[in-house]
């Protein structure tokens, strides 16, 4: 099993009381399983996904990751996981506005040390980025960036990518098409990916659904 | 509708005291420097204002010989009994407890009421002043300098520092002199008068003497504060750009909302304006209480050195102006508006529902670089038209700011492109990312490097000039102080018994007579030598011909120092008119470092000659085997020479040095400060960063970075800037020592100074600027490292 | 004449302090000085020139003048010697000059001060001249002299010659100033008659007239309470002359004395209560009231002459100012003089 979520709970100081956001969730993922994750905006999508990168802690319950817990190692350790075996894709690209979109494709990779398996050419022209390597995030669209934000996640060969809303900033026919280029590009590399999105649609393409409401995952 | 407004505005500095306490510190600090230095300038102004006044008859033209010499008493009878209203002036100086003063005799009957003596002394004092043992006026500081005349002199509070006023009598008693140094000449004149070529061929009209005169002389030292003044106002206002531009960027979703309610943008930037108003007011009310006790602490150094290098004179106490401290307060305004202008631009045309995006902010001052490269080469233009057509200490100037302008201006693009080299040198992608941010976050540091810039390329050049001027000055102290006693002799009539005592205990007994006299035009003193070979052995010539010593053996031809030289353009051989009316050639230039006046050396025979009445109390003992307290001992008590008499020549070094440091302990100080603003600059400039960073760096550590590594990536770029930044300033601030030592100082001095370099210096100005660096970083950088994950996180989970 | 005796004071006080003041001052610092002695009788020429162990002197011409149409003019002449300390020398002395003319246009004034001892000002008795700057009195004897001063505005050039003796002020010489003694040596030549050149803002004027020479030195001057005094000379009919002066006290009343002096030149005293000297008429003048229209009355000699002032904006604006000017005389003698007033 590649990852093994286990009972977590994850509370946020509300006005007045606690606002529990994640509620005794569990969920596990196979190596190349593809899995969304619905929910209404607001539900705890972010945090259950950040918790699993090890951006954010837990208030309660174990995330084993190839079977180390990620809840217990420290910061280096978090780091070095999510530099080697998880990559994000976020809503807002988070591309690294100071690198071109070569050098944002190969970052990650190069993190991990893995610059030297990355077929740049083949990536960019299956992301339809072959004639925009030049330029930078700041001069493409939003659809463009997020093609360089997947290649960036799928270029380091993670186990595990995580998908936060990817098309959340994209309009209809342009998410879509970022959706089968993620998912089409997760089943090549035979990553796990877990996508977080509102849209039923989409998740309609996932080999699993996990719904999560009021703290409560329901698949 | 404003009162709500400005509440919600104004909260945000009730959240961020820290904030605010930069944004004041830096108000504060460009307006104290500012106004301190302005503060120093006024006062010295004023005292050089009321100096020539006094001595300069206030405008009016004076009659003066065009030899130089005295004017007789008969002439003056002559040309007033022929209807000429002249006033006769006796002009010199006395020596004083530190230093020489200058003492001007007049007349009373006739002085022109439209003098600045006239103003300054009531004409009840006038029978007092006249006859024997007339009253002598001085300030009250000048007149405690003056202990062996304190029966006769009378404090007068609004005299001019540094000048004793006394009747022409008394002036002409305490000078030892006949006749008249000068005489005004009334600006009104009767119906019939004789030309005065018939009356008086050898005299001359000289046009007003002004405050110019000595400001010219002191106008170095002044432009030389001023810089300062700019140069730390400029980095006190990068520290306020940097604050004023963060609360605006922080304040953007506030002013989104207010927008969404109904609020005009015109309105924002009024409550903006307002709030602005207000911060520029308390900062730079502030800044003038520092600046003010700035001013004052450094004004007796100030003082002083005007005193000891330019005999110019200036209260040790500060009178300000009314004028100042509205100057004070306006350029805190001015300054605040310059440093918010482009913030509040970006307001007003701001579409209501726009993002805040930090990150545009500093992006969008990069386009500025092209502009300031484009600044920088009018600057260079400038600085190079100003030392090709144009001449003298302000063109000099000209070349100085431009070509520091231009330096700073560049630094962006220079820094630019050294990143870029580096990064195309650098391999792994952590390397290639730093290089890659790094350029990135130039704009937004820009400011505070440019302002580190000139701290330093500043500190380098004036250190140089400073530590060059010591070299050369004690080195050539040390060859001309040849003689190990200075003995005054009390009466002339002692000599013979003096020298006959002398005969076999010294190696030499070389008089220093001298007489006080105008040279071309200008105050000079004339000493004689004598036939003694120890002057050719030490006596340093810039220039001379292949037999000048034994010309001035034989009782031919006079040396003239550098500065009489440069300003009157004599070279050897050249003809030197002297005071009475004769001419010599001139056999040799020598350097005279420190000296405001023109000298000339004669042969000790042509002085006595010509000059009757030189001096000849001073005397210099060259002693064998350096026994000179051996020698001491025996000229107190077997001669019977009072011991204040005697001074040797460790005690005239050490006065000599002890001038030399003061003149530049200001200048320290400055730059000291300057340096320190520099670094706040910095500080204030990286945190403002450091807080619009977070969406720049959350993803790099989702990708795997730890926020450690982050941190000391950070702190680590601020080290490199500094240094890269300092490694452009040294050869800034080379070429700023070699325009002040082989331009501005010849131009204001009069000397000119051979370059010496300090590279132990710079080591020490490089770590002091590392360190400032590595201070400003670390606290952004810890920060950083210790930000919980969470604010992190928050960045992908929230819309920014 | 008198009210002179102030002027020398400018050396010793402001012109911003009261006159009052300046008398206070001047009373007790005779001291080293000579004092005149009613024994001491005029020797000529030496006495022309000057008497520094006194402590003031001067040497005062006044002229009535008339250009070729009748237009009146007046000149004034004068040096003040004033001693800084007693002993003489010429390097403790100090000169003033004043000179004035009195024109239809205006009143234009000069004013000279100079130190002794280094030929700037002085006097010397024969031949006689007497100088301050370029202003000079000349000739070969004080009986026939040329004057000259000028400013930036106006210059004369007079030639004065007289036709009658020098003339004895007071008893022999010794003329009085107070109830209480204090007293001048004081004689006169009023018979100058004038011809000469003023140089005037409008132009050249050649004038004709008489002139009238006062020559004073003593060391005290007025006593503590007097405040100021009134001065005439007056060129009567037939070559008569009349001079006359009132020393005003604190009290309002007024030391009068006088000389009548006949046409061959001898003097006689009017003396105290039997001279009248009444102010008729006041002018606003340099922001005072002065008055410009006098009664002079000697009922013995059958005088009752009424003086007004030619010019009355006459005035002196000198560091210590008066009025000085020409007055025009009519009543039981018609003619004309100079009157002098001060401490107003």
């Amino acid at each position: 099993m590649l990852l093994d979520v286990h009972g977590l709970r994850k509370a946020f100081p509300g006005s007045e009381r606690q606002i529990t956001v994640l509620d005794g969730v569990s969920l596990s993922l196979d190596a190349g399983d593809v899995v969304a994750l619905t929910g209404e905006s607001g539900s705890g999508k972010s945090t259950l996904l950040h918790i699993i990168a090890g951006l954010e802690p837990t208030d309660d319950g174990s995330v084993l990751f190839d079977g180390e817990d990620i809840c217990l190692m420290d910061d280096g350790g978090r780091a070095a996981l999510r530099r080697n075996s998880i990559s994000i894709v976020f809503q807002q690209f988070n591309l690294i506005p100071s690198l071109n979109v070569r050098q944002n494709l190969v970052f990650h990779a190069r993190l991990a040390g893995r610059a030297a398996s990355v077929d740049l050419p083949a990536l960019a022209t299956s992301l339809g980025l072959a004639d925009h390597l030049e330029k930078f995030p700041e001069d493409l669209s939003g659809g463009e960036q997020q093609r360089v934000a997947i290649g960036r996640a799928v270029a380091s060969e993670p186990k595990l990518v995580l998908a936060d809303e990817p098309t959340g900033n994209l309009d209809e026919d342009t998410g879509q098409a970022v959706y089968d280029l993620l998912l089409a590009l997760a089943r090549r590399t035979g990553a796990a990916l877990l996508i977080a999105t509102h849209s039923m649609r989409l998740a309609g393409a996932a080999d699993r659904r996990m719904h999560l409401s009021h703290g409560k995952l329901t698949e | 509708m404003t009162g709500p407004v400005l509440a919600a505005l104004l909260s945000h500095w009730r959240r961020r005291p820290f904030q605010l306490a930069t944004l004041l510190l830096g108000l504060s600090l460009a307006t104290a420097l500012w106004s301190g230095v302005q503060a120093i300038n006024a006062e010295a102004r004023k005292s050089y204002a009321e100096a020539a006044g006094i001595l300069g008859g206030g405008g009016l033209s004076e009659l003066v010989r065009t030899d130089g010499g005295m004017i007789p008493v008969k002439t003056f009878a002559t040309l007033r009994r022929a209807g000429w209203l002249v006033s006769p002036l006796v002009d010199g100086w006395l020596s004083a407890d530190g230093g020489r003063v200058r003492i001007l005799g007049m007349d009373p009957f006739t002085v022109p009421q439209d003098t600045s003596i006239a103003a300054t002394v009531e004409p009840s004092l006038y029978p007092e002043l006249v006859g024997k043992n007339g009253v002598l006026l001085a300030s009250p500081a000048t007149a405690a300098r003056l202990p062996d005349l304190e029966d006769r002199l009378r404090a007068i509070e609004d005299l001019a520092p540094n000048i004793v006023l006394a009747d022409i009598t008394s002036a002409q008693e305490l000078l030892d002199i006949a006749g008249f140094s000068r005489m005004f000449l009334a600006p009104v004149q009767p119906l019939l008068r004789p030309d005065l070529a018939s009356l008086a061929p050898e005299l001359a009209i000289k046009p007003p003497a002004t405050a110019n005169d000595l400001g010219r002389l002191t106008d170095s030292f002044h432009l030389n504060l001023t810089a300062f003044g700019l140069l730390s106002f400029a980095v006190g206002l990068a520290i306020v750009h940097g604050s004023v531009g963060l609360a605006f960027e922080q304040r953007r979703p506030v002013l989104r909302t207010l927008r969404a309610l109904g609020v005009s943008a015109r309105r924002i930037v009024l409550c903006l304006v307002f709030e602005l108003l207000t911060l520029a007011l308390v900062g730079g009310a502030l800044g003038i209480i520092v600046g003010y006790v700035m001013a004052a602490a450094l004004l007796p150094d100030v003082a002083a050195t005007l005193r000891g290098l330019y005999g110019a004179t200036v209260n040790n106490a500060l009178t300000l102006s009314p004028l100042w401290w509205l100057g004070g307060v306006g350029i805190a305004c001015i300054g605040t508006a310059a440093a918010a202008a482009n913030g509040l631009w970006r307001i007003a045309r701001m579409p209501p529902l726009s993002p805040a995006r930090p990150r545009a902010w500093i992006m969008a001052s990069g386009h500025a670089m092209r502009w300031q490269a484009a600044g920088a080469a009018v600057c260079l233009a400038a600085a190079i038209c100003a030392v090709t057509f144009g001449g003298g200490l302000v063109s000099g100037f000209v070349l100085v700011g431009g070509f520091l302008a231009a330096a700073a201006l560049f630094l962006p693009t220079v820094l630019s492109s050294l990143i870029a080299v580096a990064a195309r040198w650098s391999s792994g992608p952590i390397g290639q990312w730093f290089w890659a941010d790094t350029r990135q976050q130039l704009p937004g540091l820009s400011l505070a490097l440019m302002a580190l810039l000139l701290a330093l390329a500043a500190n380098v050049g004036v250190g140089t000039m400073v530590a060059s001027f010591r070299a050369t000055f004690s080195g050539w102290l040390d060859q001309r102080l040849v003689s190990d006693l200075y003995v005054t002799v009390e009466d002339e009539a002692d000599i013979p018994a003096f020298m006959a005592f002398l005969e076999d205990k010294s190696d030499a007994v070389l008089p220093i007579w001298h007489v006080d006299a105008e040279v071309m035009g200008a105050p000079a003193e004339i000493y004689g030598v004598v036939d003694h070979p120890v002057y050719a052995a030490n006596w340093p010539l810039l220039s001379a011909l292949p037999d000048t010593w034994n010309r001035i053996a034989a009782g031919r031809g006079a040396l003239v120092n550098e500065q009489l030289a440069r300003r009157e353009g004599l070279s050897l051989e050249d003809r030197l008119p002297l005071p009475g009316g004769w001419t010599t050639a001139v056999v040799g230039i020598y350097s005279d470092y420190g000296n405001p006046l023109g000298q000339v050396v004669l042969p000790i025979e042509t002085l006595t000659r010509h000059y009757p009445d030189v001096d000849r109390s001073d005397f210099g003992i060259v002693v064998p085997e350096q026994n000179s307290e051996a020698l001491m001992a025996a000229l107190t008590e077997e001669f019977g020479l009072p011991a204040d008499r005697i001074t040797d020549q460790g005690a005239v070094k050490e006065f000599s040095q002890s001038i030399f440091e003061r003149t530049f302990a200001v200048t320290g100080a400055l730059n000291v400060l300057t340096l320190a603003v520099a670094g706040v600059a910095i500080l204030t400039n990286l945190l403002t960063l450091a807080s619009m960073r977070l969406p720049q760096l959350a993803p790099v550590w989702a990708l795997g970075l730890t926020r450690t590594t982050l941190g000391r990536l950070e702190f680590t770029r601020a080290l490199v800037l500094a240094a890269l930044t300092f490694t452009l300033a040294l050869p800034v601030g080379l070429v700023l020592a070699w325009m002040l030592l082989a331009i501005i100082n010849v131009e204001a001095f009069g000397w000119r100074l051979p370059m010496h370099l300090f590279p132990l210096d710079w080591a020490r100005l490089g770590a002091l600027s590392l360190g400032a660096a590595g201070l400003a970083g670390i606290w952004p950088a810890y920060r950083l490292a210790r930000r919980p994950p969470a604010d992190l996180a928050r960045v992908f989970s929230h819309e920014r | 004449m008198n009210a002179k005796a102030l002027l020398p004071l400018l050396l010793c006080i402001t012109h911003s302090l009261a006159m009052a003041q300046g008398f206070a001052e001047l009373g007790q610092t005779s001291e080293g000085y000579a004092l005149p002695d009613p024994a001491t009788r005029f020797t000529f020429p030496d006495d022309h020139g000057p008497h520094p162990e006194f402590r003031i002197e001067w040497w005062y011409v006044t002229a009535n003048l008339k250009d070729a149409d009748g237009t009146d003019y007046g000149i004034q002449w004068t040096l003040f010697r004033n001693a800084l300390s007693p002993g003489g020398k010429p390097e403790d002395q100090a000169w003033m000059g004043h000179a004035a003319v009195s024109a239809p246009t205006g009143h234009l004034v000069a004013e000279r001060l100079a130190r002794g001892g280094i030929g700037q000002a002085g006097v010397t008795a024969s031949p006689f001249e007497a100088f301050i700057d370029e202003w000079r009195m000349a000739g070969p004897d004080l009986a026939t002299v040329s004057i000259a001063a000028q400013s930036h505005e106006f210059r004369y050039d007079l030639d004065l010659s007289s036709n009658g003796p020098f003339v004895p002020q007071g008893e022999d010489g010794y003329s009085v100033k107070s109830f209480v003694g204090q007293a001048s040596h004081y004689y006169s030549q009023p018979f100058y008659s004038v011809t000469g050149t003023l140089t005037l803002p409008g132009g050249e004027v050649h004038v004709t007239g008489q002139a009238w020479l006062d020559r004073e030195w003593y060391s005290q001057a007025l006593v503590q309470d007097q405040t100021g005094w009134d001065w005439i000379s007056l060129h009567l009919p037939n070559g008569e002359k009349l001079m006359g002066y009132r020393l005003r006290d604190r009290t309002g009343g007024a030391y009068v004395f006088g000389t009548w002096i006949a046409a061959d030149g001898s003097p006689e005293p009017l003396r105290v209560g039997s001279l009248e000297m009444t102010p008729i008429e006041w002018a606003e003048v340099a922001g005072r009231q002065l008055p410009v229209a006098w009664d002079i009355a000697h009922e013995a000699r059958g005088i009752a002459i009424r003086a007004e002032a030619i010019y009355p904006q006459s005035w002196m604006g000198t560091l210590i100012p008066y009025w000085e000017g020409p007055v025009r005389a009519s009543g039981s003698h018609s003619g004309e003089g100079y009157l002098e007033l001060t401490g107003y």
